[in-house]
């Protein structure tokens, strides 16, 4: 294995992705490539993701089609890196483990260097099979590498192999599959009420401040650039997370992980009955206008079926608003591995004691969904009302 | 004496259902066999006056007299040698040995002159002798009377090792083995004798090498005797929650093993779980393991798993003596294990 060439393997697009189907390659052998560039469609349970390289260098060699429905961390193809300067300090990778394996020891084919997630593997890269699992994938042609076990030890079993098989004959069409996104939203949903001890808190704040501001900073603006109240929300839940980190990372092998980056999951919905919740990155440190920009762009590349597969894969938070379905609070389910959802109802008329006289003020409920494991009522009390403190000065946000 | 076909036909009876025990059934069948055969007698201790330890033989001492049915000394090696004696000279005797546990004493008259004369002699002489004895845990009685080495016998070439779980085993077995030519030994599980239930008033001899289904099912294969048959069955009933549909098989014969119904079985379901009161280490469980795994490798869909005794002397202390062996919880959970639950 030359020194400089890496992989670009199949990305793990969520804790849930096990195999991800190769739609289309947006680049061909010589091309060059930067990081972040996007270079190939990937279909998941969630829709037709772009996904990037991390590399920077050139397209050495494509190794999977498309149409191939390949397990998570297969190469997909063979990028030569311009030089190893630049491709130091970029994302770790398998290759220095296999350089450094003892003298003696034979080199392994490339493709089972990493253990995708997932697929059941012993060390030595063996897939776990039952003897009548392998059997019937030989008579019948189905890769074990693509079938995902559910066995003793997550073996692939029999049924693994019948149903793979099932799935497999059915052609899909590309795209967003709502059918498939429903079993995602299930399979997550369900393993989060399963795995994680949620507790709800709520709380009302005036904001008839805010809508003030708003309606002063939209007035002279096109409607294409005006800032929408979801925008200051996403925004006011980032800087909260900053003092409150335990609300910000991965509950993950039995312990929380905070997050740095504070990447904002947007609940969106999707006309025909889906939802997704990509991520928009960095929120604490875009401007409000550059974040209203981004969250334009992704609701609708979301609706028309096109995210990308660093969007979709590292959502730390995750924020879900009603609003415009006039639903006064939400109380969430999180998102695993995440630790926390922030709920925004809709923005109401109500009876309000300003001083100690009623007034009509615009008011909005917040909730907050939070892992028990991570973080107590009292921190997420303090959390709530640093989101309220910081609505209350939209001009800061 | 030949195994004809008709020898194994019960004796005519009226039809109809009757109660009894397990305890009851055994009696009954040695009752049959007293008054079928003149050949017949039992020995052993306590089973005469004392009507044995485990009331089996309750009145056979003054229905057939004291030449049929004769107390012995406690000695095992003694009484054994003498049954080998007279069943190679005509008799067909019936040797019962209080627990397996003891059986050990008579352990170098079973299988160095038992199981092999026949071979020694060129086929001259055959010991058409009948070993009965208790086996198992479960009623208190620690660690010198409640073993299950039954697996052991099974090792041994030159005799058939049984165990009757059912009540028409307990009833119908003991005629069959009475009928063959070699020796062949009887493990009736200590928990078994009270057990109650309808039993045919025609009841009479089955076969002996056979394993029988004693539950259908298309997704595991249980596979016990004895005892932990009535575990097994109930595990099973409690796996159809799970939506697991559990075959019971009851191995019957120790030794001869029924390769075809167990491979014949895992082959469909594709799984198998062994039952066995018996430790683990080199146990029976773990050949009908070996031989499914010889015969049946690229039928399986899981690893082939065993429910076993705990490896300790089986204790006295109640929870302990029950936690110590197999219990239909632990087989429920190792089905599960199968299946990738948990």
């Amino acid at each position: 294995m030359s020194a400089d060439v890496v992989d670009f393997r199949m990305p793990s697009l969520g804790a849930d992705m096990e195999a991800g189907t190769l739609v289309e390659w947006l680049v061909k052998p010589a091309d060059k490539v930067k990081r972040g560039d996007i270079v190939a469609v990937v279909e998941t349970q969630k829709g037709a993701i772009e996904v990037e390289v991390f590399e920077a260098g050139e397209v050495a060699e494509i190794l999977v089609e498309p149409g191939a429905r390949v397990p998570v961390g297969t190469p997909l193809a063979r990028i030569r890196t311009s030089t190893m300067a630049e491709a130091a300090g970029e994302r770790p990778r398998a290759s220095p483990e296999i350089v450094a394996a003892p003298p003696g020891a034979l080199s392994r084919p490339q493709s089972l260097s990493a253990a995708p997630a997932g697929v059941p593997r012993r060390e030595g890269g063996r897939v776990l099979a039952s003897p009548a699992a392998r059997e019937l994938a030989r008579s019948v042609g189905v890769d074990l590498a693509a079938v995902v076990g559910s066995g003793p030890d997550g073996a692939i079993v029999r049924e693994d192999v019948l149903r793979s098989r099932a799935t497999s004959e059915v052609k899909k069409p590309l795209g967003l599959d709502l059918g498939v996104m429903r079993e995602a939203i299930a399979a997550a949903m369900a393993r989060s009420k399963r795995e994680i001890p949620h507790y709800y808190l709520q709380h009302q704040f005036d904001v008839t401040a805010i809508e003030t501001w708003l309606a002063r900073t939209n007035g002279d603006r096109p409607p294409a650039e005006r800032l929408l109240f979801a925008a200051l929300a996403i925004k006011a839940v980032a800087l909260a997370v900053k003092r409150f980190p335990q609300f910000n990372g991965f509950w993950r092998e039995g312990r929380f992980e905070p997050s740095a980056a504070i990447h904002v999951g947007t609940a969106i919905a999707i006309r025909g009955g889906g939802l997704a919740a990509p991520a928009l990155h960095d929120v604490d440190r875009l401007s409000l206008d550059e974040l209203m920009a981004r969250l334009r762009d992704l609701v609708q590349r979301m609706r028309a079926g096109r995210i990308r597969s660093s969007e979709i894969a590292y959502a730390t938070i995750t924020v879900s608003s009603l609003g415009e379905r006039g639903v006064e609070a939400l109380f969430g389910i999180i998102y695993p591995p995440q630790v926390a959802l922030v709920g925004f109802g809709t923005i109401l008329r109500r009876p309000w004691l300003v001083g100690e006289d009623v007034q009509a003020r615009s008011v909005l409920t917040v909730t907050l969904a939070a892992d028990h494991r991570v973080s107590d009522g009292h921190a997420g009390a303090l959390f709530l009302a640093e989101i309220g403190k910081l609505l209350q000065e939209p001009e800061s946000l | 004496m030949n195994l004809a076909p008709d020898a194994l036909k019960a004796p005519a009876g009226g039809g109809g259902l009757i109660e009894t025990t397990y305890r009851e059934a055994v009696r009954e069948a040695i009752r049959e066999a007293m008054l079928r055969d003149e050949r017949v007698f039992m020995m052993g201790e306590d089973v005469g006056r004392y009507g044995g330890c485990y009331a089996v033989s309750k009145g056979l001492l003054a229905e057939f007299g004291p030449d049929r049915i004769r107390d012995t000394p406690l000695s095992e090696s003694g009484f054994t040698g003498a049954g080998i004696g007279a069943a190679m000279a005509g008799l067909r005797p019936i040797v019962e040995l209080m627990t397996v546990n003891f059986s050990l004493l008579a352990l170098d008259q079973i299988l160095n002159t038992a199981a092999t004369i026949r071979h020694m002699s060129g086929n001259q002489f055959g010991v058409p002798l009948v070993i009965r004895m208790a086996t198992g845990a479960g009623r208190q009685l620690a660690a010198q009377h409640s073993h299950s080495l039954e697996g052991w016998y099974a090792h041994i070439p030159g005799i058939k090792v049984l165990a009757p779980a059912t009540l028409e085993d307990a009833r119908g077995m003991l005629w069959t083995a009475l009928l063959d030519p070699d020796p062949v030994l009887i493990f009736e599980n200590v928990m078994l004798y009270n057990m109650t239930g309808q039993l045919s008033a025609a009841a009479g001899a089955v076969d002996i090498d056979k394993a029988a289904v004693r539950r259908a099912g298309e997704d595991i294969t249980l596979i016990t005797y004895g005892g932990s048959l009535w575990k097994t069955l109930a595990a099973a009933t409690a796996l159809e929650s799970e939506n697991i549909r559990a075959e019971v098989i009851d191995l019957r014969s120790l030794r001869p093993l029924d390769d075809d119904t167990i491979l014949r079985s895992v082959r469909k379901t594709r799984r198998a779980l062994i039952v066995d009161e018996g430790w683990r280490s080199g146990s029976l469980a773990a050949e009908i393991c070996a031989r499914i795994v010889e015969g049946a490798f690229f039928e399986l869909d899981a690893p082939v798993r065993r429910v076993c005794s705990e490896e300790v002397p089986i204790p006295y202390a109640r929870h302990l003596e029950e936690a110590a062996i197999p219990q239909t919880s632990k087989i429920v959970a190792a089905v599960k294990t199968v299946f990738g639950r948990s």
